[in-house]
């Protein structure tokens, strides 16, 4: 893989990675006896690993491969691999900690296995692990088939993508040891929020440096859910996570806001990282790899522009639905919550978009396990942003706020939906990339998609059920009103959803393991097929015919 | 100019309410226009076709 650089890229990698490697070294050394000093290890040791794997070819022969002749495919690879392995991860983290909800003692009195340490390893794994590789991969391999222009770059694609996963692990490690801001979802402190700026900056000069070397006139809408994504995630990172280190030798900072701002500025982050994170970047894979695998163009190009900046302007006022009966203002309140409303028109035009794309090709649906992935991610799509809505009124939230329904709707969009189009993408662009025929196994695939719909739906309904007896009964006043139940009184009731929610929860998980054996077998295994067609256009924007003469 | 909270959520709620709708009209307009219709349409088709190959 590295041999497909030329030499001066590999210099440049190992310039790269060995500044990577001596800024984690001082990190280890000011940052010593606190987890900042352990993070400057992992960094060393990260950036230390690839150093050396890409000095050990650094005289091997020059590449002789035709660059403009075929598209840049390998950190793209590479990405689907990390992906499926953080999806193993972060979602064996999920039933462990769903495990200790019902059985409390499976934490084995250890501190790093505590609820609160162990819970935004499975979000964090999941969301930024699987969901951010698997958006940053696809991203890649969509940018330039709908561009039909290659990769502009060999070593940034790389940064990008391993730089974000140095991100990943420190996000990961650091909860072990305590390291948190104690913001849901930005939980890593300054400087690895400091680091994830600087990858995603590169990202997005990567992606706009590729569309400027298109061959095709029109932006296919995919790249500007991407491009979306990209871009508002970068602010809301940057905006949420300004903070003062307490010292520049040790993890721990503090918020540039305070108070009410402080909860605003998280909510606004917080509701957008759904918004931009969660559901830009995919619905970008929607709009490319369900037409694509239905072999029908979308249904409404037009719709899926409107509903595109429906989506970017009103999601961002949508944030404050989850500060209702706060100290916030009232009127930011409604604003937020009449937001949320609206936001059910852009919502299910992309819904209604993608179903009605697949209108004509319900056979394909019936025999493709591939393409019912995304199928039903798309009805979950359009359910959960229902219950978003619905949620996100003032009344209703104040049943469902702080209770299991919460925990029931995020799961319903981030299994149903998000992890559902994205095993749909990873099983509908593997043969694509790694010029296979077909996958290892397609029972394997139906076998997968049973058990994570099985695993969704058990879910979702447990934790509605606990949700909404949690809710009332914390609301239920005695004659003499006085409060009917104690809190112990609502974890007894909830217990045997906690149970249910753990099985719905290890049916996904073993799904998602048979999903990752069936990739590992197809790339070992399945018969070869170079296609005909997936090839860059030929223009004068290519990259040079010869990369050696550089 | 001082930043108060009366002068942010009047900006809010009047500039906010104008450039909300400003876009939402453009963006309509846009997407609807009749004349680009020939090019939203082979934008849609053109990931089916041309070079890129067929996803088995």
């Amino acid at each position: 893989m590295m041999n497909r650089l030329t030499t001066g890229e590999r210099q440049a990698a190992m310039v790269l990675s060995g500044m990577v490697a001596l800024a984690g070294f001082a990190m280890a050394i000011v940052g010593r006896g606190d987890p900042m000093g352990v993070h400057g290890w992992i960094t060393l040791i990260f950036a230390g690993v690839l150093f050396f794997l890409v000095g050990n070819v650094l005289y091997g022969p020059e590449p002789t491969e035709d660059r403009s002749a075929s598209y840049y495919d390998d950190p793209t690879k590479v990405g689907i691999l990390l992906s499926l392995f953080w999806a193993v991860v972060g979602m064996g983290m999920g039933v462990w900690v769903a495990a200790q909800l019902a059985w409390p003692e499976l934490r084995f009195d250890a501190a790093w296995s505590s609820f609160g340490r162990i819970r935004p390893v499975h979000t964090s794994g999941v969301i930024f692990g699987f969901g951010g590789n698997a958006l940053i991969a696809t991203s890649f391999h969509i940018m330039q088939r709908t561009s039909r222009a290659r990769l502009a770059g060999h070593i940034s694609p790389w940064f990008v993508l391993l730089g974000f996963n140095l991100f990943c692990i420190i996000a990961a490690s650091g909860y072990l040891m305590g390291v948190t801001q104690s913001k849901e979802y930005a939980e890593p402190e300054w400087y690895a929020d400091i680091w994830l700026v600087i990858v995603w900056v590169v990202y997005f000069v990567l992606y706009i440096r590729t569309l400027a070397r298109r061959n095709e006139p029109h932006i296919y809408v995919a790249n500007w859910y991407y491009l979306a994504f990209i871009l508002v995630v970068a602010v809301l990172h940057i905006v949420n996570n300004l903070a003062v280190p307490a010292s520049f030798g040790a993890a721990k900072s503090y918020s540039a806001f305070s108070g009410v701002q402080d909860a605003m500025t998280q909510w606004w982050y917080g509701h957008n990282a759904v918004a931009f994170f969660l559901t830009a970047g995919f619905l970008g894979m929607l709009y490319y790899f369900l037409p694509k695998r239905a072999e029908r163009p979308i249904y409404s190009y037009r719709l899926s522009i409107l509903s595109f900046w429906g989506i970017v302007f009103f999601y961002i006022w949508a944030g404050s639905h989850h500060l209702h009966y706060t100290a916030i203002p009232q009127w930011v309140q409604t604003l937020g919550m009449t937001f949320s409303v609206m936001l059910l028109v852009p919502s299910w035009a992309s819904a209604g978009n993608a179903l009605m794309t697949l209108n004509g090709a319900w056979h394909k649906v019936r025999d493709d396990a591939t393409l019912r992935f995304m199928m039903v991610a798309a009805v979950f799509y359009g359910l959960s942003t229902f219950e978003g809505s619905f949620m996100a009124i003032r009344p209703v939230n104040s049943l469902s706020h702080y209770t299991d329904w919460t925990v029931g709707h995020v799961h319903a969009g981030a299994m149903g939906w998000v992890a559902l189009i994205t095993f749909g993408s990873i099983y509908a662009v593997v043969p694509v990339l790694w010029r296979k025929e077909t996958m290892y196994s397609w029972k394997l695939v139906e076998w997968h998609f049973w058990l994570a719909l099985a695993g969704t739906v058990i879910y979702v309904f447990a934790m509605w059920n606990s949700g909404i007896t949690q809710g009332l009964m914390w609301r239920t006043y005695t004659e003499s009103g006085s409060l009917a139940y104690s809190f112990t009184d609502t974890l007894v009731a909830m217990h045997p959803y906690y149970i249910a929610r753990m099985i719905g929860g290890a049916l996904f998980f073993a799904g998602a393991v048979i999903g990752a054996f069936n990739v590992v077998m197809t790339i070992r295994s399945a018969g070869h097929q170079a296609p005909q067609l997936d090839y860059p256009t030929g223009s004068e924007a290519n990259e040079p015919a010869v990369p050696a003469a550089e | 100019m001082e930043l108060t909270y009366e002068w942010t959520s009047a900006f809010a709620q009047s500039f906010g309410l104008i450039y909300l709708m400003v876009l939402s009209v453009g963006i309509t307009v846009y997407a609807f226009w009749p004349s680009l219709g020939k090019r939203f349409d082979k934008a849609a088709k053109s990931i089916l076709d041309d070079e890129d190959g067929p996803c088995q």
